[in-house]
């Protein structure tokens, strides 16, 4: 049965998550991702979960906390945004190497300094080889539902690897829109029981977690953990369709809008797509052929469908919501520039760094890159890098 | 507990436990440690009152003890800390240090 709700991108997660019912969450609150745990915390103490709620001292102790819990075969979660993902680097890593399925959303914000609590995509993008999974959400519905199916991606007992569930600090997190949900029953049936490969509270089969792995082999063992990441692609589409038929609402790796003949388009990910989707409906009624490449899953990188959808277009931006600081674009913009290297024909491209801090992308910024790119195509020529919005 | 199996050297990573997990216990018993010891402990069973200090002690648990008796050092995992020459009560000692190669 679906319910519709009027909720914020906050308030869709620890909807999710109090119909998950995990066994325990270790959380810190920070801003803007506070309101998911403090929410679902309101579910622990009206007992509508059986979770215990750890309240920890710091974001490394959350992680360390979770971690312990999920080695131990509970179904472990947490949440943080920003510098509170920073603050447990160290065993944000030792979660995806000990190969424990945590799941955990992030709410996307800038890594400070100048100190700043907007929505950026620096805190994940920073994340990128940890060894997680990376899902990003366009909206609130779309965190309700990748929040969900991480928790399969994640637990499958081929691939065993945690998942980050991203999606935009404020501008999702604080947004309210109307979403579908699904009721708990056919959420906790859908998740199924968490039964994990191994249990350090399994007294009768004592095994040792996290020992010392030296020269002989921790080469194997990341081998294992990037053959994992690799296969997981397989099950987060196998996922995305079990999820589309119970609930007619598709995902996959990437999302093309009106690529089918589009010369021109924009990839971007997170809430930005969906401004870009209505400035291209207005580009496409003027007859300018303007099209979208939305990324959902950006670890494991969705190499080999990025490389078809852009295949027939002539000028492409890659929107990055992050600056790398490299003096060669953001991740996403380097990552695709790898994908088509393979290809023969490949279409002109250009990198937009935009919104860092929360600075907003209106749908005049996202149409003056798609008249950047018409430039483009008429021989025109524009600077690689480009900070989309900032002041000259 | 679950049979103990010993990983051997060179196996691929399709062979191997995610995540360097030991699924087995006792597993250390198989890896030999004495090769590391430079100093090695000679117990005196005539001299020792079996007061078992050295076996509390001894962080390799490398004291072998049967009816509450020392009747020996496991020599396979003892790496010559010498805690237990040490700790044996000074009107005992029952335990001295020797130079690894003075015996050989």
């Amino acid at each position: 049965m679906k319910i519709r709700h009027s909720l914020t991108g906050n308030e869709a997660m620890a909807e999710a998550m109090r119909q998950i019912n995990p066994d325990v969450v270790a959380a810190y609150p920070i801003t803007p991702q506070t309101e998911i745990v403090q929410l679902f915390s309101n579910s622990v103490a009206d007992g509508k979960v059986n979770t215990e709620f750890v309240t920890v001292e710091s974001e490394h102790s959350a992680m360390s906390a979770t971690i312990g819990a999920s080695a131990a075969g509970a179904r472990a979660m947490t949440a943080t945004s920003a510098n509170g993902l920073a603050y447990m680097w160290e065993v944000v890593y030792i979660a995806a190497s000990m190969r424990l399925p945590i799941v955990m959303p992030v709410v996307n914000r800038a890594l400070s300094g100048p100190i700043n609590i907007h929505c950026d995509h620096s805190d994940t993008m920073g994340a990128r080889d940890s060894g997680w999974i990376q899902i990003y959400s366009e909206n609130s519905q779309e965190a309700y539902d990748n929040l969900i199916q991480a928790m399969r991606v994640a637990e499958h007992s081929e691939i065993q690897l945690p998942v980050m569930v991203c999606m935009d600090g404020f501008i999702i997190s604080h947004g309210m829109e109307v979403i579908e949900m699904e009721d708990d029953d056919t959420v906790r049936k859908f998740i199924g029981e968490h039964k994990a490969n191994y249990s350090l509270l399994d007294v009768k089969n004592p095994i040792t977690m996290g020992p010392l792995d030296l020269q002989d082999f921790y080469f194997e063992h990341k081998k294992q953990q990037a053959e994992a990441m690799k296969n997981s692609a397989a099950v987060i589409r196998d996922v995305a369709k079990e999820w589309e038929k119970l609930t007619g609402r598709s995902y996959d790796m990437i999302e093309e809008y009106r690529m089918e003949d589009a010369e021109i388009a924009i990839v971007a990910i997170g809430s930005a797509t969906g401004t870009a989707k209505v400035v291209i409906d207005g580009l496409r009624e003027k007859g300018v052929k303007a099209g979208l490449v939305k990324i959902r899953v950006f670890r494991p990188f969705p190499k080999e469908e990025i490389a078809k959808a852009l295949a027939n277009t002539k000028a492409v931006a890659i929107m990055d919501r992050a600056e790398s600081f490299a003096d060669f674009g953001g991740p996403l913009f380097r990552d695709i520039r790898a994908s088509l290297y393979d290809h023969d024909v490949r279409p002109k491209m250009v990198s937009y760094v935009y919104g860092l801090g929360g600075r907003d992308v209106m749908p005049e910024d996202i149409a003056s890159v798609y008249a950047d790119l018409e430039r483009l195509v008429k021989g025109e020529q524009l600077p690689m890098l480009n900070h989309l919005g900032v002041r000259e | 507990m679950s049979e103990k199996k010993v990983i051997p050297a060179g196996a691929t990573w399709k062979e191997i436990p995610v995540a360097g997990i030991i699924p087995t216990a006792g597993t250390a018993q198989e890896f030999k440690t004495g090769d590391w010891r430079t100093r090695k402990p000679i117990h005196d069973e005539k001299k020792c009152i079996n007061c078992l200090r050295c076996w509390i002690y001894c962080p390799d648990a490398s004291i072998m003890v049967k009816d509450g008796k020392v009747i020996g050092i496991d020599y396979d995992h003892c790496k010559g800390c010498g805690i237990c020459a040490n700790v044996c009560p000074d009107k005992v000692k029952a335990l001295t240090m020797i130079a690894q190669s003075e015996e050989e």
